[in-house]
């Protein structure tokens, strides 16, 4: 018997396999096809305080090995999410839920971080800091270490939960990042976002997505993600969630080896919609390939030896 | 929505870049016609989604039109070619007829005559009888005609260059009818805003087209604004009631 099990921050999970914000929703589209309490955790969809309509059309397009999209945030916003959507999660997932929270200023992040108090089952805050920042004059929270130290400062202040906050592989150096977060009290990190991407169309000759650029994800990102979190590994001591084109138990658990303590999957739901299902399914066969009872004891296997 | 192999028993090419894809498998998941499947291709990351035009128990019928790689690479599948298939996708028409009252009009533009086979056969199988308007560019490119011509309907046929029937647009026919037309459409999205608008159009269900990644409503790539905030096409639609429709 392998022992799939995990702990993020003292949160234990079944196993490490959680379903990638913005790629499941907030978890009812894949409850009707599968049991949802096999996972470890799932991520539910970016959160921020107004609801929020997202891009114009097109939002997504094909590229070799995965795709872009440009959804751009679209979400209910956090009071309806908390109203509506914490309960109909409650029936259909028992485990603990990583609440993807997303913001434009230090005290937006701050607000749904603090309501999320209340609500028991967001056992995690994922903090997404890959939006436009309004108050740096358009850059990104997460392309600056003092910007991702404030953020992570500020919800630090109003929560007691863990919080993981979420990198954005657009950066010079992602491991920079990652120790502004843990200096200011983070207890983990989650890495990549997506890579900015774009397509343009032939016929037309302008960019496929309306919004002109879109984030990549898919296999194609997956040693990116696998390098990055390598790095960050390296250089800081709290947990990661390495996720970027994880597509099956084996690129599941070389991300864990990088130095992943559980690992999110993305786009490969989308394509597949039973991808997590058959990823759990298939660990236990490659933690024995590998010869470890324990999947834990991969987090870092690369680094060492 | 179930996934499940589905074979290629035959392809069949239409027009120059129309084919009718019949395949075998499961459909059991298919329950209402305007429904579509997500079809994965190997070595394409995406599914593509293709309307469903017509089933049966195990028998899977679709009209697919040649609009980039994978399509070219779909039609072009050998008999014995199996399938990763998502079926029962969208929520497809609803054509009782306490919903479309007595004069229902089925109206397809291009390859969105697709879903209105299946439309047609199960309307007239529910004791309905609704009149067919069909839009083409020219006769060369029209498909499917016969297969509309061999039921006891009103049909009526309009080509872009006057090489069948009326000179024009789909519209240009709905101009023949009376007012209080309740239309069930399907066709490429400057038709279905000008059906939408069109005067003698007082109701009807229309059904749009998107890039989707999922197809099933999870990554809510397809939403589109409606007068009850986003919805997605993939999972709310692909039928859109002319109410909810903002353009």
């Amino acid at each position: 018997m392998v022992d799939l099990s995990v702990s993020l921050a003292g949160i234990p999970l079944k196993n490490p396999i959680i379903p990638a914000s913005g790629t499941f929703g907030y978890g009812r589209e894949f409850a009707e096809i599968y049991d949802l309490n096999i996972l470890g955790a799932f991520s539910w969809k970016g959160t921020t305080a107004a609801p929020r309509e997202g891009n114009p059309q097109p939002r997504i397009a094909e590229t070799p090995g995965g795709m872009l999209n440009a959804v751009g945030l679209q979400n209910p916003g956090m009071d309806a999410v908390i109203a509506e959507e914490v309960p109909s999660i409650a029936k259909i997932f028992h485990g603990p839920v990583i609440a993807n929270v997303g913001g434009f200023t230090l005290e937006e992040y701050a607000e749904n971080c603090r309501k999320l108090n209340d609500v028991d089952q967001a056992a995690i805050l994922e903090v997404n800091i890959s939006c436009p920042n309004v108050h740096a004059g358009g850059k990104n929270f997460g392309c600056d270490p003092h910007a991702a130290a404030a953020v992570t400062r500020a919800v630090r202040a109003v929560t007691g939960k863990p919080v993981f906050m979420k990198l954005t592989p657009n950066v010079t150096d992602i491991a920079e990042i990652a120790r502004a977060c843990e200096a200011e009290g983070a207890d983990g990190v989650c890495l990549i976002n997506t890579l900015l991407g774009m397509r343009i169309d032939l016929n037309t000759r302008r960019p496929v997505i309306a919004n002109r650029t879109g984030g990549l994800s898919g296999p194609a990102v997956f040693p990116v993600a696998v390098r990055m979190v390598w790095d960050v590994y390296e250089a800081v001591k709290i947990p990661i969630i390495g996720c970027g084109g994880v597509d099956s138990a084996e690129t599941a658990a070389e991300m864990m080896l990088a130095g992943a303590a559980a690992v999110e999957v993305g786009a490969a739901n989308l394509r597949n919609p039973f991808a997590c299902k058959t990823i759990i399914e298939d660990l236990p066969g490659v933690c024995e390939r590998l010869g470890v009872t324990k999947i834990s004891e991969l987090t870092g296997g690369a680094h060492h030896g | 929505m179930k996934q499940s192999v589905f074979t290629v028993a035959r392809v069949h090419q239409e027009t120059r870049d129309v084919w009718e894809l019949v395949l075998t498998g499961d459909t059991s998941a298919i329950t209402a016609p305007g429904q579509f499947v997500n079809i994965a291709l190997p070595g394409k990351f995406l599914r593509r989604p293709i309307s469903v035009c017509d089933w049966t128990e195990d028998q899977l019928t679709l009209l697919v039109k040649e609009a980039g790689e994978g399509t070219r690479e779909l039609v072009r599948m050998a008999p014995g070619t199996e399938l990763d298939v998502l079926s029962g996708l969208g929520n497809g028409f609803d054509f009782r007829r306490s919903v479309t009252g007595p004069n229902p009009v089925l109206v397809g533009g291009g390859i969105g005559i697709a879903p209105l086979a299946g439309l047609l056969w199960r309307m007239l199988e529910a004791g309905q009888r609704p009149a067919v308007v069909l839009g083409y560019r020219s006769a060369e490119e029209s498909f499917y005609q016969q297969m509309f011509a061999a039921f006891d309907v009103d049909l009526r046929i309009a080509t872009e260059d006057g090489t069948i029937g009326t000179r024009g647009f789909v519209t240009d026919v709905l101009d023949t009818f009376p007012a209080g037309v309740y239309v069930l459409a399907c066709g490429p999205t400057p038709m279905l805003r000008a059906v939408h608008g069109h005067p003698s159009v007082t109701g009807g269900q229309f059904s749009f087209e998107a890039r989707m990644a999922c197809g099933f409503g999870a990554c809510v790539g397809c939403s589109i604004p409606t007068a009850n905030g986003p919805r997605r096409v993939c999972k709310d639609g692909p039928v859109f009631r002319k109410e909810e429709i903002v353009w």
